[in-house]
């Protein structure tokens, strides 16, 4: 076994067991914060085994996009919310070996169905490495800009709707806010803000 | 030509529809001279087409193609032979006889407006029917009669009498039509065509072809064709037992009884066997019902007559009666013959029926002959035309109808068709009982003592010229038309292009080398004769000598006489078996078939199960995601482990 | 060189945890959100893997479009689950059975 085939096997074993060990514990620990900081943990490390696995662009956009953006707001949503935690626990001793049966019955089933000759991923060869690691980024930049760009950008307006979705459900109007309003700067004209009067001086005598 | 026929029928349709949409608007004068317009039209190229056809002319055509299903044409097209020419002109003049009849009888009636568009749309219908040369133009034009029939019968529609009468026409009607439209699609299944000529082309080689109409009982396919058709004819011309509608149709104005139930529509079934003769001359089974039925008709529709008190039902049951001569002649396969009297029974028949209006008029709407009585002196006019119909009617040498009735009883004598013995015996018969009711209504009517009201007697006077006019009208060819028509239609070879001689012996033969004067020198020969007279006899005797005498019969008779004035208890009949049967149906499939199998198990049913079905569902929607979400894991290993067996 | 099942079976492991989460953080609205994130997680890292070992970009195409529309579900997610909050002061799932049948 060469010494690059070495250290690759080392590498996966290494974060592939961090990154069991801190899954397990994004469903285990007490506090809501500390889970999602676990997942944070878990995605690094997927990370690194997706650069393992010659898709580096995904695992760079894994952190910075997704642990970057969408866990970050996990966690401040997480960290704003006033959670009474130990009432969400309730059931938590009661539900895990049902949990665990479940969870291992499901991991026999799917390690069998890998193993099995018949399903054909057994021994399969690893390909040369080479090939898949050149320039993956830009080859995968040409098929997501050429051939799947219809797919891309339908996958933006999946964005923007999740974006003014998530604004417009968490838009609140809040009574006594100080605020402009610049359509209504705009529209204003100058007969609804002057009133032109044409004073009279007062009669001479008429007021004593 | 073809342009010809289309307006012959266009006429009256463009007169019915103006004045049926615009009448309101139109006034009944504008309204009376349209229709008379149109029919007149109508009648004027009628017989004009007659001339040309009697110099030789002929058309089969179709004018227009409806639609083409299944590769079947269904056109609108037009035959104008011998037979459709001459009852084209029979019904256009008798149709024209009643417009103008009608006008002076429907003077003081609301719904003249009305009537004058339904006589009109009538007249074409009938023209339809009888200027068609495929079956499906036929029987619209036989349901397009059928429909004014039902709309004329009930015109007093505030009578419950005459919209019942209108409901039983129709529906016994539809028991004929169902008949027929089977008629029709034999027709069109063995022949493929429903044109006429093409059929009749296809026939002979149907002769021996049977149908197996189940537990291996085989029928010729022709004697199934001709009886299904003849079913049809039997609604149509009320034959029994198909005839209860007929004496119920009286309920309609007298004009209508007139010119539908005695001189036309009720023949239409004559016409179309006499149509189809090709057909039926090749179908001896159904040739022998055909002259059994005309001749029980005959006969025992005759006798009902004899009891009759309505002056218009005694005219009716003489219809039913002629009617069943005429199929009895046909039956005999002495098509001419039928057709002949066909012809010269719409003349002298619609002049009864006018007459009797006229009588009507006069008594103010009574028609309960019982109330008459020396009428001849008030109505000179009417009794002298109503007594050229009488006669016409029992036959008496030289009138018209004793042309047409006796050669065709002669026929009937020497048809060798099964049954024609017994028809023979029953048409004598029937002699003298037309003899009888017909004088007895005559004198009832006309002579003896006057038993009407005083008030009615004062205001007794003639009709007006509008009502006497038609009956002149009628009266004349009533007479003539025995004369003229005799040696053509029997001897002489005007129908050779319409109507078929029989495969073996003509019962017509005799006629061949007959004029219209030697059959009449030769009256004195016939048993009919006699008998006639006997039945005059009778009816002088109890009518005018003796009139106490009838009612003591009726009270020997007992219940023979309940039985007829019951009409031999058809009615009930009916009313006990069909519509019982049909109630108790009906009943059986509401409570049943309806409220228990559609209601309760199909509708109420399948909304009861889903909503037993959602009961049970909906304790799976608990609303609590965790539960939502551990079923879909359990379904996600059960399908994981499917997967491991399936590979 | 690490076998493709390595991967598989590592990708499986991740699933069935997240699973388990489901279920014993049954109550914790939070939580349930971070177990689907780890579902997704899963399923990429076997999409990633194949497209390893078939010599296939789809693979990663498919990882995109997938952390993309998981990047949008979060946000919707977390907003309702505000928005929940605000209205009964609780995540709670117990709390939220309004749809019952």
């Amino acid at each position: 076994m060469n010494p690059a085939d070495w250290i690759e096997e080392g590498v996966f074993w290494v974060f592939g067991t961090i990154l069991v060990v801190s899954a397990f514990r994004v469903i285990t620990v007490r506090h809501p914060v500390h889970a999602a900081l676990f997942l944070v943990l878990c995605f690094f490390n997927t990370a690194v085994l997706w650069i393992l696995a010659g898709a580096e662009f995904l695992g760079i956009i894994l952190i910075l996009i997704y642990v970057g953006a969408v866990l970050v707001l996990l966690l401040f949503v997480v960290m704003m919310l006033d959670v009474e935690v130990e009432k969400l626990r309730e059931g938590f001793v009661r539900y895990a070996p049902l949990g665990a049966v479940v969870a291992l019955i499901l991991i026999l089933e799917l390690v069998y169905l890998f193993w099995a000759h018949t399903l054909g991923f057994h021994g399969l060869a690893a390909p040369i490495h080479v090939l898949a690691r050149h320039d993956n980024t830009r080859a995968l930049g040409t098929e997501l800009y050429r051939r799947d760009l219809y797919p891309f950008e339908l996958a933006g307006m999946i964005l923007l709707v999740g974006l003014i979705a998530a604004i417009l459900l968490t838009l609140r109007h809040r009574a006594g806010i100080q605020s402009q309003k610049p359509s209504e700067q705009v529209r204003v004209r100058a007969r609804d803000r002057v009133r032109l009067v044409s004073p009279k001086p007062p009669r001479r005598g008429a007021s004593t | 030509m073809a342009s010809l026929a289309l307006w012959i029928i266009l006429a009256p349709l463009m007169a019915a529809l103006v004045t049926g949409l615009a009448g309101s608007h139109l006034g009944r004068r504008l309204t009376h001279m349209l229709t008379i317009a149109g029919v007149a039209v109508s009648c004027v190229l009628s017989f004009w087409v007659l001339l040309r056809v009697l110099g030789g002319a002929r058309l089969d055509a179709p004018v227009y193609t409806w639609m083409v299903s299944g590769g079947i044409p269904f056109q609108i097209g037009f035959l104008v032979d011998p037979l459709s020419a001459l009852l084209a002109l029979v019904v256009t003049f008798v149709s024209l006889a009643v417009h103008i009849y009608s006008i002076g009888y429907m003077a003081d009636d609301p719904g003249d407006i009305r009537f004058f568009s339904y006589i009109s749309l009538f007249t074409f219908a009938m023209l339809l029917l009888v200027l068609a040369n495929n079956f499906l133009q036929l029987f619209i034009g036989w349901e397009g009669v059928g429909l004014v029939s039902y709309l004329l019968i009930g015109f007093w529609f505030e009578k419950p009498t005459a919209t019942a009468a209108a409901l039983k026409a129709f529906l016994v009607n539809r028991i004929g039509d169902l008949g027929f439209i089977l008629g029709i699609a034999m027709v069109l299944h063995y022949t493929g065509s429903l044109a006429y000529a093409a059929v009749f082309a296809r026939v002979p080689d149907l002769v021996g072809t049977t149908v197996n109409l189940g537990f291996g009982w085989h029928v010729q396919v022709l004697t199934l064709m001709g009886l299904l058709l003849f079913v049809g004819a039997m609604g149509k011309s009320a034959q029994i037992p198909l005839h209860v509608w007929l004496p119920d149709s009286m309920e309609g104005p007298t004009p209508i009884s007139a010119l539908i139930h005695a001189a036309t529509m009720v023949t239409a079934g004559v016409y179309l066997v006499a149509r189809l003769s090709p057909l039926y001359i090749h179908a001896p089974v159904a040739l022998s019902v055909i002259l059994v039925i005309g001749s029980l008709t005959a006969f025992f529709m005759g006798i009902l007559g004899v009891v009759a008190t309505d002056i218009k039902r005694v005219i009716a049951y003489s219809t039913l009666s002629q009617l069943g001569y005429m199929m009895a002649g046909l039956g005999a396969s002495a098509f001419a013959a039928g057709i002949f009297h066909l012809v010269t029974h719409a003349f002298f028949k619609a002049l009864l029926f006018l007459a009797a209006g006229s009588v009507i008029l006069a008594m103010h709407h009574e028609q309960d002959m019982r109330k008459m009585g020396g009428l001849r002196k008030y109505l000179p006019v009417t009794y002298a035309t109503f007594l050229v119909g009488a006669l016409a009617l029992v036959a008496f040498p030289g009138f018209s109808g004793y042309f047409s009735k006796d050669a065709l009883i002669d026929a009937v004598g020497q048809s060798p068709i099964a049954g024609a013995a017994f028809a023979y015996v029953l048409l004598l018969l029937s002699v003298f009982v037309t003899a009888l009711y017909t004088f007895r209504m005559l004198f009832m009517v006309f002579h003896g003592t006057e038993r009407m009201d005083a008030h009615t007697r004062e205001h007794l006077h003639e009709s007006p010229w509008v009502v006497t006019l038609p009956l002149v009208m009628l009266a004349v060819p009533a007479l003539a038309v025995g004369w003229i028509l005799f040696h053509p239609l029997l001897g002489g070879s005007f129908f050779a292009s319409s109507l078929a001689t029989p495969l073996g012996v003509n019962p017509l033969a005799r006629f061949a080398h007959l004029t219209a004067w030697h059959f009449f020198l030769s009256a004195w020969d016939a048993p009919t004769f006699y008998l006639m007279l006997a039945g005059l006899g009778v009816a002088v005797y109890g009518y005018l000598w003796r009139p106490e005498w009838p009612a003591r019969v009726a009270a020997g008779a007992g219940p023979l006489y309940r039985m007829l004035l019951q009409g031999y208890g058809f009615d009930a009949l009916y009313l006990r078996l069909g519509a019982a049967g049909s109630v108790l149906l009906g009943r059986g499939l509401w409570k049943w078939g309806d409220e228990r199998v559609i209601d309760g198990m199909a509708v109420n049913g399948t909304a009861s199960r889903i909503g037993w079905l959602g009961s049970l569902v909906r304790k799976l929607q608990t609303g609590f995601l965790y539960q939502y979400a551990f079923t879909m894991v359990s379904a996600l290993v059960v399908l994981v482990f499917w997967a491991l067996v399936r590979y | 060189m690490i076998p493709l099942n390595d991967y598989l079976i590592l990708g499986a492991i991740l699933f069935a945890l997240a699973v388990m989460g489901l279920f014993i953080n049954r109550k914790n609205l939070v939580v349930l959100l971070m177990c689907v994130e780890l579902i997704l997680l899963a399923v990429n890292i076997n999409f990633v893997a194949f497209s390893r070992y078939l010599m296939n970009r789809e693979g990663q195409i498919f990882v995109f479009f997938v952390l993309t529309v998981a990047a949008a579900e979060s946000a919707i997610g977390l907003a309702l689950l505000v928005v929940v909050f605000r209205h009964r002061q609780s995540i709670n799932v117990q709390d939220l059975d309004q749809l019952k049948g």
